[in-house]
């Protein structure tokens, strides 16, 4: 167990948790990160990043986190791993509990606790996750060399991993549940160029069919008529948009109803003063790696600032 | 404690693996996947923790396409426990070390 109680804990390694240890580093509040069960966030699982400003050639995901985490252990952010299982917010200073057991103790919070691909929870998904489906083109493409795949969803994460799978699948059909895409131009451009991709609109899965050892196919299901469709298939990858990691957080933090945490407007400050909240677990509406990065930098100030004003 | 984890490869999971008299867990990993790479050091610890006690081996499915393809692989990290040769769990993604050490532990036992 640690009773020391620290200035400062950041949860979260995504950009928005590694900019906000940037920040606090350099201010010398010595912050702590706590990792998290996915080190970097997720753009560790992203290929190609294009437009981060300063990378005009593109930077790989990883590469980019890496740097960033090199940057805060430069000006001297200490980071644990492992994720935290509880979260005491009811009286100052806050605890957390880490999966082993480690207690942690700390005046200001950072919550940086990012968002994840959402799944769509059914049991035949669940059934064949491994075995044909996945929420990451760029971890189990390679699987799918002259296979004929599918990639359920409408938004840019869609559209780029419906591009990457045109390097290993036969032929990659987007499925969207609407009558357009919502992803940005460019890459709704790029796919219908290609012509290892076709799209099919209007349409949600119904169920993922599989023969007990791996997905053989899917059966879709118009929107606008009900008329069930039967298509073989050899993956399905779903990008259907993501979800907060708050659940820790429930009944301590206002969120709105998706889980969002709410902050101040103009702030990162949340209904419990000294914690702060940034990056996509906040972020419904813009969700990119430079407005995390923005708001991380905004968290970092807010907590020197409250730090300050306790003294 | 960090630890040497065995490479596995096509040509030795008999022997290493099937053939152990150990609880054998295999990692399918590759360089390009960014939770396999997160997954890396909780490998090594792993492999710290119970060096006399379990197999702990990597395996990567570049280098190794036919193991990968016998066991169905279609998603990484995917981490295969086997016990007297037979495949007798599987487990999905970057984990965290507890709940992979939990795995082993109930079939060690």
């Amino acid at each position: 167990m640690d009773c020391e109680v620290r200035d400062l804990i950041i949860m979260g390694t995504g950009p928005a948790g590694y900019t906000a240890a940037i920040y606090t580093g350099r201010a010398n509040l010595k912050p702590f990160v706590i990792e998290g069960f996915q080190p970097g966030g997720q753009l560790m699982i992203t290929t190609e990043i294009e437009n981060f400003p300063g990378f005009p050639e593109g930077i790989r995901g990883p590469e980019l986190m890496g740097k960033m985490r090199d940057q805060a252990t430069k000006f001297g952010a200490e980071f644990a791993s492992g994720s935290v299982t509880e979260v005491d917010l009811s009286r100052s200073p806050f605890c957390l509990t880490l999966e082993d057991g480690r207690e942690y103790f700390t005046r200001a919070l950072i919550v940086a606790t990012g968002a994840n691909a959402k799944w769509l929870d059914i049991e035949s998904e669940k059934r064949y996750r491994g075995k044909g489906v996945s929420a990451c083109a760029t971890c189990d493409g390679f699987f799918f060399r002259d296979c004929n795949v599918f990639v359920v969803g409408g938004g840019d994460t869609a559209m780029e991993e419906a591009l990457y799978l045109t390097k290993f699948a036969s032929h990659v059909t987007l499925v969207h549940r609407r009558e357009e895409f919502r992803a940005s131009k460019i890459m709704t451009l790029r796919t219908r160029k290609n012509p290892k991709i076709s799209t099919m609109l209007n349409l949600v899965i119904d169920e993922i069919l599989g023969d007990g050892q791996k997905v053989t196919g899917i059966r879709l299901k118009n929107v606008l008529t009900g008329e069930l469709s039967v298509h073989p298939c050899d993956g399905v990858f779903l990008a259907i948009g993501h979800e907060p990691n708050t659940r820790l957080f429930k009944d301590q933090l206002n969120t709105d109803d998706y889980g969002y945490i709410l902050t101040k407007k103009s702030s990162t400050e949340t209904n419990v003063p000294g914690v702060f909240a940034c990056g996509d677990v906040q972020d419904f509406t813009y969700r990119q790696a430079v407005t995390a990065v923005g708001t991380g930098c905004m968290a970092a100030v807010d907590a020197e600032r409250f730090l300050e004003s306790m003294r | 404690m960090s630890g040497n984890y065995l490479a596995a490869t096509d040509l030795n999971f008999k022997a290493e693996i099937l053939d152990s008299d150990k609880v054998a867990l295999v990692d399918f990993w590759a360089t390009w996947c960014g939770p396999c790479m997160m997954l890396g050091p909780v490998i090594e610890e792993l492999a710290g923790d119970y060096e006399g006690k379990a197999v702990i081996a990597k395996l990567n499915v570049d280098e190794n396409p036919k193991i990968a393809a016998q066991y169905g692989i279609r998603s990484i990290p995917s981490l295969l426990l086997f016990k007297n040769g037979q495949l007798v769990d599987q487990m999905l993604g970057a984990l965290p070390k507890n709940q992979i050490a939990k795995k082993i532990d109930e079939h060690i036992n």
